[in-house]
């Protein structure tokens, strides 16, 4: 509520950003779209026209596409399992009171502030390496004599060890908060009405934290939907690569533009399905 | 120069009318206080003179010149704000000297203006804190010393007594009372509070649904309500009213008695009822008194410390040259006196 | 008030908490070690990261080799000035949201109208590259393609009531990168662009790959979705009557936003630029992509120790770490501020 001329303003105000943002939105799309129906190959300029929805019957077809396909999905449901269990039992524990919580909380939210290269490295070297690599020594000292190979045999699961190491914190945190904002006469009041630690964990702590487990599955996929730093520094884009590394190889390696928007086309549906729920729910809380 | 003058003025929110038709005149130098219950449009319509709102038709005029269009800056008004509004990231000196900055006085002018602010109020000791470090009365008269330092039009006051405790709010009262006196400005008040209409206003003008109910001064308010709003409104506490046979005896659709206007005695009267609850004040007692024959509940006030309580019996006698008659529409109908 | 805790409870979860603490860090506290060993001790780390000597060669050696600086430079320049640029789009912008809210859509279209006009242009835009024979090779015309499907989408959106302007501009942010990458890219590297003849226009002047003047934006408009919620939350915590009250002590709009709202939210616009200088600084996915020289950021510097030559541990251990620690340290300090950038308000 305000005067005519504020909201004329404040309509102006608010243009710029619409703009840049519906510039950034609209035209990648719009010509992702437009090449998605186009022959057009990098190396290839001259043969340009109509495609029709060939790029998509060659991606769908493409042997890589079912398997990159199956690896995204077991990346994000791999990874949000870990960390959303992992993230609840966090969460409970930063909740406790013990000496030194402060530095224990710094300590465990680090690895999301680490960029994805420098885990990705690290990890791949200095952790999981198979010959020099800590656990490898690790394994030594118990005796097997042929160390693990982790990024050889389980690539998939190598990178979703370091995407999960780096969105643990991001869930605990999240749920931490939400830990925190339940209120302490609940806890009174359950322990008034007989409920043992069990029964208060299930029926007040678990309710309370259900719509912060949902907001942190959401953003996590979108997130993760487009792993790719790790991927690719770590080389394992052949064997874990997903539709995001795919879309990238067509454009990088294949130099195949038409191609490479039908992938990103599908990543697009795919987003957007995950990406309606979130804005759904967060629209319902803007409401109130 | 202050008159204000709102000229058949209108406002609707997104098809939900606040004010439908409403025109009034506010003199140069008088005391307006608008007055009803929440909801009533008192403080979109103090707001619409603000220029914080635009009218959705009718003019605003302020000393006779067409201000609808103008914002609330070339106004020349000042508002002091329920909550204050105080700018936390200033001090007091600041926040006083904010609306000269604005109009680009020079150093000296603006501190010796606040300096003359801050006298009038009593604030000069507290010129370098910020405003989380005061008390409420306090915060209270930094936003007073706002909107008098640049000597506006008029003052617009929204509800400021009421986050005030009650001792704090009856001084308060008096100060700005005193205030209109000193600076013989127009001021126009909005509140919920009747009491405080009563006891501050020149003019008061009554607000129900949007609709301008009555104008008047407090005691005109009081002695001739134009209709059962109003008279149910102004007085505490609140008046009686009765309706059916009790009111055609005087000829008029529903009647109204005020407590005060009522006389009880122990043996006979014109009506005869019990007593529910008996509020003993001190220097009043409020009876609240059921009527025999289910003709209604009254209320009655009557000086000293009439010993009465719970259960008793007891005989009311109105005073009938003071009763209120009310049409079918519950306008006023003339005084039977 | 909570009751007191028995000692022993007290210290089993003071051992399994730092025990967690310490795992979780592990990795950067290994990496911080191996950074200041010499290369071959670093290799066989495990049996002697105590006996063996410390270093600080590695971090000259980093710099020498692979210019450290530069990159560090480039990771500045675009951290500030993305931040900056999103700063004075995010301000008005939250400041409009936020204090002047639309209950409504202002636009007297409705929802299908709109539908309509954008179908409408795309259906034009479809047959005009049809009688092209799908190429554009006109300035000209590819501009007036490109508005015609962003005009009508903007002022849709322009027009929308707050809180689906407000959704619309969380949901930009969801919108893949592999989804904008091909188009990006190709606009970024001239030589690509299926209508790079457009005449008159040396395209080769405006060369985007691998430069600021492209990243810069990019950045900006990668993070101007999380500005905008944040400030927007932020500024919803400031009372209207404030701002109002500034208007009736006649300040302009400029002194109402310079001098009354931005003193008062100093506190949540400082937060949020910190979690913006974050995301920056460890933005990956467009830096390997559009950068590999001249603009290369840090993320990008690590990155080439992918394909290393010779041992290089401990010189990958010293770059991360000089790569990590200023962002390490800004990130202790705002985590409490992740939660509201990171959720969008739908957590509190």
């Amino acid at each position: 509520m305000a005067t005519g001329q504020a909201q004329k303003l404040a309509k102006w105000a608010l243009m710029p950003s619409v703009a840049a943002l519906s510039a950034w939105a609209f035209i990648p799309l719009a010509l992702t779209f437009y090449f998605a129906f186009l022959r057009y190959n990098l190396q290839d300029p001259d043969n340009t026209g109509w495609a029709g929805f060939s790029n998509f019957y060659y991606f769908f077809k493409d042997p890589f596409f079912i398997k990159d396909l199956i690896n995204t999905v077991l990346l994000v449901a791999g990874v949000i399992m870990a960390t959303v269990v992992g993230g609840v039992l966090l969460a409970l524990l930063l909740d406790q009171r013990f000496w030194g919580r402060g530095i224990v909380r710094l300590l465990v939210i680090s690895p999301f502030f680490i960029m994805p290269t420098v885990s990705s490295l690290v990890w791949k070297n200095l952790i999981l390496h198979p010959v020099f690599g800590l656990t490898a020594e690790i394994q030594r000292w118990f005796g097997f004599a042929q160390p693990f190979d982790w990024f050889g045999k389980l690539p998939l699961f190598s990178v979703g060890l370091i995407v999960a190491w780096q969105w643990l914190p991001y869930a605990a945190l999240i749920l931490l908060t939400a830990l925190q904002s339940l209120d302490e006469e609940q806890k009174d009041a359950a322990a008034m009405d007989g409920a043992n630690r069990f029964n208060y964990f299930r029926y007040i702590v678990l309710p309370h934290l259900s719509r912060p487990i949902t907001v942190v599955i959401l953003i996590e996929t979108i997130f993760i939907l487009n792993t790719f730093a790790e991927i690719k520094v770590t080389s394992v884009g052949g064997f874990a690569g997903n539709l995001t590394y795919l879309v990238f190889s067509q454009l990088n390696d294949a130099n195949d533009v038409g191609m490479a928007a039908a992938g990103g086309l599908i990543a697009v549906v795919l987003a957007n399905m995950v990406s309606a729920l979130l804005v759904r729910l967060v629209g319902k809380n803007l409401e109130t | 120069m202050g008159s204000i003058t709102l000229d058949h003025v209108s406002k609707t929110f997104g098809g939900h009318t606040v004010v439908p038709d409403a025109s009034l005149t506010i003199n140069d130098g008088e005391f307006v206080v608008f007055v009803g219950p929440s909801g009533c449009g008192k403080s979109t319509l103090l707001r619409l003179i603000a220029g914080l709102e635009d009218v959705s038709g009718g003019r605003i005029l302020l000393d006779g010149r067409d201000a609808t269009t103008e914002g609330p800056a070339q106004r020349g008004l000042a508002m002091v704000f329920q909550s204050y509004a105080l700018y936390p990231h200033m001090t007091v000196r600041q926040n006083i000297g904010f609306p000269l900055l604005m109009a680009k006085l020079d150093k000296a002018e603006i501190e010796r203006k606040v300096q003359d602010a801050a006298r009038i109020l009593n604030l000069g000791d507290y010129l370098d804190r910020k405003p989380g470090q005061l008390s409420g009365g306090q915060r209270q008269r930094v936003a007073i010393g706002r909107a008098i330092v640049r000597a506006p039009k008029a003052f617009l006051f929204d509800e400021p007594l009421s986050n005030l405790d009650a001792a704090l709010r009856i001084n308060m009262r008096l100060e700005i009372t005193e205030l209109h006196q000193q600076l013989k400005t127009t001021m126009v008040y909005v509140t919920h509070d009747q009491v405080e209409a009563m006891t501050m206003a020149d003019k008061i003008v009554v607000l129900n649904a949007g609709r301008v109910e009555q104008v008047g001064s407090p005691l005109d308010l009081y002695r001739k309500p134009a209709n059962r709003f109003v008279a149910g409104f102004i007085g505490s506490p609140k008046m009686n009213f009765l309706d059916g046979a009790e009111a055609e005896r005087y000829r008029a659709h529903s009647i109204g008695i005020r407590p005060e206007h009522i006389t009880p005695t122990r043996d006979k009267g014109r009506w005869h009822g019990r007593i529910g609850v008996a509020e003993h004040l001190g220097s009043d007692v409020f009876l609240h008194v059921a009527l025999d024959g289910g003709l209604g509940h009254l209320t009655v006030r009557t000086p000293g410390d009439m010993a009465v309580s719970h259960g008793d019996e007891i005989w009311l006698t109105p005073d009938d040259s003071r009763i209120y008659r009310f049409d079918k529409a519950g306008l006023a109908l003339d005084h039977t006196s | 008030m909570a009751r007191a805790q028995s000692p022993r409870r007290t210290l089993i979860f003071t051992l399994v908490g730092w025990t967690v603490g310490i795992l979780m860090f592990f990795p950067i506290f290994w990496t911080t070690v191996a950074a200041f060993k010499t290369e071959s001790d670093a290799y066989s780390l495990p049996q002697n990261f105590l006996t063996t000597p410390w270093t600080l060669e590695n971090f000259a050696i980093v710099q020498e080799r692979s210019d450290y600086v530069r990159y560090v430079i480039n990771t500045t320049l675009l951290v500030t000035l993305s931040t900056a640029l999103a700063l004075v789009l995010a301000i008005p912008a939250a400041w409009s949201l936020a204090f002047a809210p639309r209950a409504e859509s202002s636009s007297r279209l409705s929802g299908w109208a709109w539908i309509a006009i954008m179908l409408a242009a795309a259906g034009v835009s479809f047959v005009t590259l049809y009688v092209n024979d799908w190429k554009v090779d006109n300035f000209v015309l590819g501009v007036v393609l490109l508005l015609l499907v962003v005009a009508p989408a903007t002022l849709w959106v322009w027009t929308r009531n707050t809180s689906g302007t407000l959704l619309w501009i969380l949901s930009t942010k969801m919108m893949p990168p592999a989804g904008a990458l091909i188009p990006i890219y190709l606009i970024f590297n001239r030589n690509g662009l299926v209508f790079r003849d457009w005449g008159w226009i040396n395209l080769s002047d405006f060369n985007l790959m691998d430069s600021l003047w492209g990243m810069v934006p990019l950045v900006t408009l990668l993070n101007l979705p999380i500005f905008i919620w944040m400030l927007f939350t932020y500024f919803k915590e400031i009372p209207v009557a404030i701002l109002e009250a500034s208007r009736m002590d006649g300040a302009s709009l400029w002194n109402e936003i310079t001098r009354v709202l931005m003193p008062m939210a100093l506190p949540g616009i400082a937060s949020t630029c910190l979690l913006n200088i974050i995301l920056a600084w460890n933005e990956a996915f467009w830096s390997l992509n559009l950068t590999n020289k001249y603009a290369a950021p840090l993320s990008f510097f690590i990155s080439e120790y992918s394909s290393p030559e010779g041992q290089f541990w401990a010189k990958l251990s010293a770059a991360s770490i000089m790569a990590i620690a200023p962002i390490l340290i800004i990130g202790w300090f705002s985590q409490r501020q992740l939660v509201r950038g990171l959720t969008f308000g739908a957590v509190k």
